[in-house]
């Protein structure tokens, strides 16, 4: 069932690659459990980093370990092509790199974490077994976390990440709970909106940490000590609060392939840059093409419980069309007629959903129906007006521009 | 110049944000000129220049069309080929002695009916100012 992990303390590497599980703040050996939750739970073996695959010389001291004789170096990374009827995109989301907000001295100065490298710290398998540690191994005497890093700021990303006000808070509780640290909280508004989630944060203030309502404005060390400067609206006062430790919890940003996902599967991105449903409240898991659902982050920064909703609708949307093996397609759709097309191809490359194509014996465009979603793109582009919107065709439409200005 | 003239626009609108945004603008009792007369395409990309020039031959003083924010096209593209297009009828226009002013291709999301209701309004100041679209040549039929 799980991996012994034997090969994982036997390699020769062992200790020496940053573990980008952990962040970076841990090492791993080349053999390695990608994390204590992973599935399957068994070992793998990094091709970048092991010396065997890499530079083909290695004492093997992984396979000496392994009693199960199961390590296999002649595996190779295969493509498999799969067909099925319903794809889901799943795809997740990236954290701001808090270096492009340098005000903040992340990657500046030690002990300014970002709100994910806390995270670690405060786990139990994490890099100091869930104590919260400064670089120099001690306790910290007080802690500054600092909200919307990179979001809802005009000079980064506009929108509210939605996640990182509670996630702000259970680090305050977190920091109460495990150190005697003083925690200051630098928030813009503090939005608690779920289940559950105002009782939770009531409970945090009467923890006694300091909620402080202004935007932190910048990190500064002076004399080796971290200062957090901030406006606190509510005293209209400026103040610097000395700190051991500061948290940036950072924006959750669209992944940086999401443009190139977007054009394999022929969906949209919003202006932010996530995925496109085909309706924001009506039709939140579907998207502008016919059986691509999305779920999670890439459509939008949530929290865990409205990610499990919705990829629990995706699953149950695409069940739907698998199980009733039919799909409901839009009566508006164009047709070419073949014996007006004159085979220039033009509508080929206009089609956004790769519904036209060329049939090579009459010479002709041939739109797929099922695929044609109706935009009328063609349509517009036909130099031999030979392609039909149903609903929308050049007759109907220049009749009603004749209608509406008789 | 008559002041008493209000200038006749055709606005063609795809169905997802434009047409909607416009939808908005009524529900929210948003104000904005009766001049515009809207035809409802499912997406910009649709619009083939012949509707515009239609549009002016018919007596229309100014036609807009408006789509979705690019990058927001239901249709992935369709308002990126509507832009590329536009150049092209604002050309054609020129020869033909229409004022390109006459001709607007704007976006309107779902949610800015008052925006939509502002660039309505501004087009019809801009349009009287103008005036009348002068027949060239007999084609234009006389309101
Ligand atoms: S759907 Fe609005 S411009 Fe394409």
């Amino acid at each position: 069932m799980y991996g012994c992990g034997d090969c994982t303390t036997a390699c020769v590497l062992k200790n020496r690659i940053p573990d980008p599980f952990d962040e970076g703040l841990s090492k791993r050996s080349a053999a390695y459990i990608p994390f204590p939750q992973a599935i399957p739970l068994k070992a793998v073996i990094d091709q970048e980093e092991c010396l065997l695959l890499k530079k083909g010389k290695c004492s093997k001291k992984c396979v000496e370990a392994c009693s199960r004789e199961a390590i296999d170096f002649s595996q190779k990374e295969a493509v498999r092509q799969v067909e099925v009827g319903s794809i889901i995109l799943a795809t997740g989301f990236e954290l701001f790199d808090a270096r492009k907000a340098p005000q903040y001295g992340y990657g500046i100065y030690e002990d300014v974490y970002t709100g994910i490298e806390f995270e670690r710290l405060t786990n139990s398998s994490g890099p100091t077994q869930g104590k919260i540690l400064t670089k120099k191994g001690e306790e910290p005497k007080s802690v500054a976390i600092l909200h919307c890093i990179g979001s809802r700021d005009e000079n980064y990303q506009k929108y509210c990440s939605r996640v990182c006000c509670m996630s702000s808070v259970k680090f305050a509780h977190l920091v109460k709970e495990k150190t005697d640290a003083e925690v200051f909280e630098f928030y813009i508004d503090m939005r608690t909106f779920g289940k559950q989630y105002e009782e939770f944060y009531n409970r945090v203030q009467e923890e006694g940490v300091n909620f402080i309502r202004g935007k932190g404005a910048e990190v500064a060390q002076v004399d080796g000590q971290l200062v957090v400067r901030a406006e606190d609206t509510l005293l209209g006062a400026y103040r610097e609060i000395p700190v051991d430790m500061v948290v940036l919890n950072t924006a959750l940003v669209p992944r940086h392939d999401a443009e190139k996902v977007a054009q394999i599967f022929g969906i949209s991105r919003s202006q932010d840059g996530f995925f496109l449903e085909s309706h924001i409240k009506l039709d939140p898991v579907t998207t502008s093409t016919d059986g691509v659902h999305i779920a999670g982050c890439c459509q939008s920064p949530k929290d865990i419980p409205d990610t499990v909703a919705q990829g629990s609708a995706a699953a149950a949307q695409s069940l739907a069309v698998i199980a009733t093996g039919k799909v409901k397609i839009s009566p508006v759709s164009a047709w070419s007629d073949p014996d007006i097309c004159s085979g220039c191809r033009t509508c080929i490359p206009l089609c956004p959903f790769k519904a036209i194509s060329f049939d090579e014996g009459r010479k002709v465009a041939e739109i797929n129906q099922a695929v044609c979603k109706g935009c009328g793109s063609c349509a517009a582009g036909c130099p031999s007006n030979a392609i039909f919107v149903a609903h929308f065709n050049n007759q109907q439409l220049l009749a009603e521009i004749e209608g509406v200005l008789a | 110049m008559n002041t008493n003239f209000e200038p006749k626009i055709v606005g063609i609108l795809c169905n997802w944000c434009s047409y909607t945004g416009a939808d908005l603008a009524g529900i929210s009792r948003i104000k904005y000129p009766a001049n515009i007369k809207i035809v409802r395409v499912m997406c910009t990309g649709r619009v083939d220049p012949t509707f515009v020039l239609k549009a002016f031959q018919q007596g229309a003083d100014g036609v807009l069309v408006s789509g979705c924010h690019p990058g927001d096209c239901h249709y992935v593209d369709g308002n990126v080929k509507a832009m590329r297009r536009a150049p092209l009828v604002t050309e054609l226009l020129k020869q033909m002695g229409i004022e390109e002013e006459r001709f607007k291709l704007v976006w309107v999301s779902a949610s800015e009916g008052e925006k939509f209701a502002k660039i309505v309004e501004d087009m019809v100041s801009d349009l009287k100012k103008l005036g009348p679209l002068v027949p060239v040549g007999g084609a234009v039929k006389h309101a």
